[in-house]
């Protein structure tokens, strides 16, 4: 579904991608692994069309090209973005913020049908609909931040870094709203740093490391990997 | 319910609005006029900045571009395709304003919407003397001082009604959060520039149409007067004064502080810009979020969803 070819990007003499190429197929889930400044976000960035990859990179999701794409019109490929720091609309309601998710066209005719389900899938964000996200701790925006990006009716949903900030009993029930999510069909591209809980939900993962991809494989297969512990010896020493 | 009754409300105040004329003088009436127009001015100028945060100063450069039109056509057009030519010259130049400006954010469009008014004042004035060889034009119109206030009281009515409109849509609330957070605004399919130069265009079109509405009142015009930098500064103080964000906001800023200015100017000619300047600072010290956010502050205090809010804030200080 999500073809990435020749990835490169690069901001001034800083190369923060080279030659990154990944891709998923329809409802699958993957987990892009790698340390700070590894290039994980940029690489979430580029499908987004948030930043400007190098002339002779592809990217297309189900063959459509998304190179060169203005970003309000990425989401209407189907692709949801949940950025890091979450991007909610602290000022606005939970209710404001998951209409202003089914902004894009695709998703008027079934808002409704939508919401229901991102109100099946967060009860408490039903109970809470009126509540000013400002408001709400930061397991709870990390809901409204998925709700509004599910409101988009997306097939593939893109999170960076979903864990950060979360105390870890919010992180296990975050990852386990995002396997009900690809029980439902939706694809999952997640950056993280959280190498363990990730790899769990996850179908297949890359290791980016200094902006090239240094290993890929399922998910059993990298939690075993021991190029995967050598990255993360920082963080795994503290997971 | 709530939204019927205060469109009853309203179409009661704009009836006995309406009547009024019948029952002033005409000093009362000049005032009135004044007073619709700062109304309809501040009420435009929040419908885009106070909702997209772009604090523009091209207020004058719209209204003076509509008095001039129809200080230059009024005699050889029917007055109705006048206005409509107004209308027209104001969303070309909102257009090229609009997408010159799109990349421009915070304090430079400040600047930039600033130095547009100037521009088009200097190239009216140029135009004038080099080319038409005047400077000043006179306007003769069969327009009684209550014509010219229907007009605007009409056209007050029909941007309070537009913006309350607009916050209903989704495009009010993608108004909201792209003050808020660009980039989000945009993941979520927003076409900020679109959205951004519709709105701007929209609130040029009004301030056109003011100006042009306003013009016969003067007889007498020139550039010195009607690309006037007040009227810009004016509108924008009364706008921020009131609440720029709320529909009702610019309306009750722009109704006190116009009188007040008018009691100024007549009572202190000399001092009267000193004292506009010192309102100004005043004003932008003591009620940053204008009256309306103001009362909602301290209504707000009283009640119990205020202790919810106050520890949130507190978290987020410290993030």
């Amino acid at each position: 579904m999500l073809e990435i070819k020749n990835l490169s990007v690069t901001y001034g003499k800083h190369k923060a991608l080279q030659d990154v190429s990944i891709s998923m197929t329809e409802a699958e889930a993957i987990v892009i692994l790698g340390a700070n400044g590894a290039g994980k976000s940029t690489l979430l960035k580029s499908v987004a069309g948030m930043v400007r990859p190098s002339t002779d990179a592809q990217i297309s999701i189900a063959g459509e090209n998304l190179i060169g794409m203005p970003m309000h019109e990425v989401v209407e490929t189907g692709i949801a973005v949940v950025p890091e720091g979450r991007g909610v609309f602290a000022e606005l309601t939970v209710r404001e913020n998951l209409l202003l998710g089914a902004y894009p066209k695709r998703a008027r005719a079934n808002e409704q049908a939508n919401l229901d389900n991102v109100l099946t899938l967060f009860p408490r964000l039903a109970e809470r609909r009126r509540q000013t996200v400002s408001t709400m701790s930061g397991g709870e925006q990390q809901m409204v931040a998925i709700g509004r990006a599910l409101m988009s009716a997306p097939r593939l949903l893109m999170l960076d870094e979903p864990s950060l900030g979360l105390a870890p009993v919010l992180v296990g029930e975050l990852f386990q709203s995002l396997a009900k999510i690809r029980e439902s069909g939706v694809g999952l591209l997640i950056v993280e740093q959280n190498v363990k809980i990730s790899l769990s939900i996850a179908d297949r993962g890359y290791l980016l490391e200094a902006g090239r991809v240094v290993g890929q494989g399922t998910a059993e297969a990298l939690a075993d990997d021991p190029a995967v512990q050598n990255a993360f010896l920082g963080a795994a020493a503290h997971t | 319910m709530k939204t019927a009754l205060g469109f009853l409300v309203a179409l009661t105040v704009l009836t006995a609005l309406a009547f009024a004329p019948l029952f002033v003088g005409p000093y009362q009436l000049g005032l009135l006029i004044g007073l619709t127009g700062y109304v309809t001015l501040a009420s435009a100028w929040a419908l885009f900045s106070g909702r997209t945060g772009y604090v523009s100063l091209a207020t004058v450069a719209f209204f003076g571009i509509g008095a001039y039109t129809v200080a230059v056509l009024s005699e050889t057009m029917p007055y109705p395709l006048v206005l409509l030519v107004a209308a027209a010259i104001g969303l070309c130049v909102a257009l090229l304003v609009g997408l010159a400006t799109l990349r421009l954010a915070g304090v430079y469009f400040v600047i930039f919407s600033f130095g547009l008014a100037e521009l088009v004042r200097q190239l009216v004035t140029w135009f004038e003397t080099s080319v038409n060889g005047t400077l000043g034009r006179y306007i003769f119109l069969p327009l009684e001082a209550e014509h010219i206030y229907w007009q605007l009281l009409a056209l007050a009515a029909l941007t309070l009604l537009l913006t309350w409109w607009i916050q209903r849509t989704r495009l009010g609330l993608a108004l909201k959060v792209i003050a808020d957070d660009e980039t989000v605004a945009s993941h979520i399919g927003i076409n900020i520039a679109w959205t951004k130069i519709a709105l701007f265009t929209l609130s040029a079109i009004i301030m056109t149409l003011v100006g042009a509405i306003q013009a016969p009142r003067w007889t007498y015009v020139e550039p010195a007067i009607v690309f006037s930098p007040t009227v810009s500064f004016l509108t924008l103080i009364m706008a921020l004064f009131g609440g720029a964000s709320r529909l009702w906001g610019p309306a009750l800023g722009a109704i006190p502080l116009f009188l007040l200015f008018e009691w100024l100017s007549a009572s202190f000619p000399n001092h009267y810009s000193i004292l506009l300047g010192l309102l100004f600072i005043i004003i932008v010290f003591l009620l940053p979020r204008g009256v309306v956010g103001f009362i909602e502050d301290k209504f707000q205090r009283k009640s119990p969803a205020d202790l919810v809010e106050k520890p949130a804030r507190v978290k987020e200080a410290d993030q």
